[in-house]
């Protein structure tokens, strides 16, 4: 009866060549424009690669990681003071945007309702599309007004590019905080436990690869950063390690007056740059592999 | 002569302006398993969770009128939510361990929680008991380092329920615990709510009327007069009464499978 009312013809046939050479056409042609397309945008990435890998290698010896550039002009010297400014500015700049990152979205997820927490979003959003060099500028007249004009340090930088990177922070710990169910948070009110301690044991825990893998992406956005440090921490030849005087060099930096600056034997400046930045690369890339390792030790751990 | 444990009086709940559960007055026996039924959407749900004061977690929702436990007004301007929900505990439709952790530290979770030290062989004494009582121990007891997230939806669920009453509640709510599990689960879980009820008091959501009637003392039938209208207590009684023969039409209706 049923089978009637639904009009089915007696056989069905499985193999419709028409229709089957029609989707297979159409399927061959997607998949050689996608593939086309794809080697397109690849194409500049694996080029940058290569050129960098090529020209940075040749400088990319012993005595580029233990000298600095102090007295030396045309050939040799090295980049350590600008990896030490990279690695401290970084550093500091981690130390104050990822707990201001970090309490920001826990705010605005977990607490934040009404007028206040909209007009904190709005100013996250703005922030976000802030260049650079303008963050720069604005560490730059800060510590001008205190220290007075053109005093260049560390911490100035540090301070441009926590402008920077905290925007990042936040919008990726809130994105990972509302990935957490609500379920859990209700699971554990339930338990009798408080908000907030549902929030640091329970809340946080859950959300904390992906809030570890979003600090990375952070660092990943400013250690590349060249304009806003080369106006508040300067350039220097020089090895310092205090973040709080004097200029501090820092690899982008390098590169650029590498480039920029060329004395006599200028191809000795250029390979000097090219490695200068085979290390940058080569940091975000180990930092892309490690945020990705962090991941998988600090994800929520299911069957087996 | 059967203790009180729970005692409503025209209790309401709100979400924002919505109102969902109206006027509802039950008590509540203790050391017993109280029943709610009811067609989707009439507030059983809402009616549950206003019981440990797990519905104001929900953005603009709102209570009016008291609940008592041992004569104390959950709702009363002093009461701490989260020492009410201490005592009333709760299991949830889809079984929520934490993903994060062990089974022995899902068990945990709530006594760790709630105080901040507890010694290892007391905490020991803890998981035993807790799966124990949940009919779990002999599934897990080798492998209580192992996540929580790994067990069956069942085995989930009783973990949850272990969980819940680590914390030793006097009472614990249940919002349809069977509906995301097999019917072996099921039984498993409705064997375990008959051997709760020695020492908690149990209140059960279920949409399965025969669930009901097997395992529960007393049923409280819900049902709302049509969409967006509140949900109220309609017909409330021991359940062999409310099953055989039940005072009003409605509730004669929907148990006969007439709708809902
Ligand atoms: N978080 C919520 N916000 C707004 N309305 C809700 C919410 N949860 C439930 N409701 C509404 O409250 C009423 C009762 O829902 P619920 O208690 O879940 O019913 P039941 O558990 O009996 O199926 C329904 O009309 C539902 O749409
Ligand atoms: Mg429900």
């Amino acid at each position: 009866m049923a089978t009637i009312a639904l009009g089915l013809p007696a056989t069905i046939s499985l193999t419709r060549d028409h229709v089957r050479r029609g989707r297979r056409v159409k399927n061959q042609v997607a998949t050689i424009g996608v593939v086309s397309v794809f080697t397109l945008a690849l194409l500049p990435l694996v080029s940058v690669l290569w050129t960098v890998l090529t020209r940075g290698l040749a400088r990319f010896d012993g005595e580029f990681f233990t000298n600095s550039m102090r007295g030396v002009l045309g050939e040799g010297g090295g980049a350590i003071h600008a990896i030490t400014g990279t690695a401290l500015i970084t550093g500091a700049t981690v130390i104050m945007s990822v707990p201001i990152g970090l309490l920001t979205a826990i705010y605005l997820v977990e607490y934040g309702k009404g007028p206040f927490a909209r007009a904190v979003t709005f100013l996250v959003d703005v922030m976000t599309g802030i260049p650079s060099i303008v963050a720069g500028l604005f560490a730059y007249a800060v510590f001008s007004m205190i220290l007075g004009p053109g005093v260049r340090s560390g911490v100035a930088g540090a301070i441009a590019l926590t402008l920077l990177m905290t925007p990042v922070v936040i919008r990726s710990c809130e994105e990972m905080l509302r990935l957490v169910p609500q379920d859990l948070r209700e699971a554990s009110y339930a338990l009798g436990v408080s908000k907030h301690r549902t929030i640091r044991k329970i809340v946080l825990p859950t959300a904390m690869s992906g809030i570890v893998s979003g600090v990375m992406i952070g660092i990943a956005r400013v250690v590349g950063e060249t304009a806003p440090l080369l106006l508040v921490a300067g350039f220097t030849d020089s090895m310092n390690t205090n973040l709080f005087s004097d200029r501090m060099s820092t690899l982008p930096v390098f590169i650029y007056s590498q480039w920029a600056n060329k004395g006599v034997n200028a191809a000795a400046y250029d390979n000097r740059a090219w490695t200068a930045a085979l290390v940058l690369i080569a940091f975000v890339l180990s930092l892309n592999l490690l945020s990705r390792l962090v991941a998988r030790v600090f994800s929520p751990k299911v069957s087996r | 002569m059967t203790a009180t444990a729970l005692k409503t009086h025209s209790l309401s709940a709100y979400y924002g302006d919505f109102l969902a559960v109206a006027d509802v007055s039950m008590t509540i026996d203790q050391r017993s398993i109280t029943a709610l039924i009811g067609p989707s959407g009439c507030g059983k749900s809402t009616f549950l969770r206003t019981l440990n004061r797990m519905h104001e977690v929900i953005p603009h929702a709102r209570v009016t009128g008291e609940i008592t436990l041992a004569g104390e007004n959950l709702y009363d301007p002093g009461v701490d939510p989260v020492l009410v929900r201490q005592r009333i505990g709760m299991v949830f439709q889809r079984p929520n361990p934490f993903p994060t952790m062990s089974i022995r530290d899902n068990v945990l979770a709530g006594v760790k929680l709630q105080r901040s030290r507890l010694p290892r062989s007391e905490a020991d004494d803890v998981v035993e008991q807790s799966l124990r009582s949940a009919n779990l121990w002999i599934e897990v007891r080798d492998r209580l380092g192992k996540p929580g997230a790994g067990l069956s939806g069942g085995q989930q669920q009783r973990l949850c329920i272990a969980r819940a009453i680590a914390v030793q509640p006097d009472i614990l709510l249940m919002d349809e615990p069977c509906s995301a599990l097999d019917p072996i689960s099921t039984l498993a879980i409705e064997e375990l709510m008959l051997e709760l009820k020695s020492t908690y008091t149990v209140v059960i959501v279920t949409h399965n009327m025969q669930q009901a009637a097997r395992v529960s003392d007393k049923t409280g039938f819900f049902n709302l007069a049509a969409v967006r209208e509140p949900g109220r207590l309609v017909e409330y009684a021991d359940t062999t009464t409310m099953f055989s023969k039940p005072k009003k039409k409605e509730t004669a209706d929907y148990i006969a499978g007439r709708f809902g």
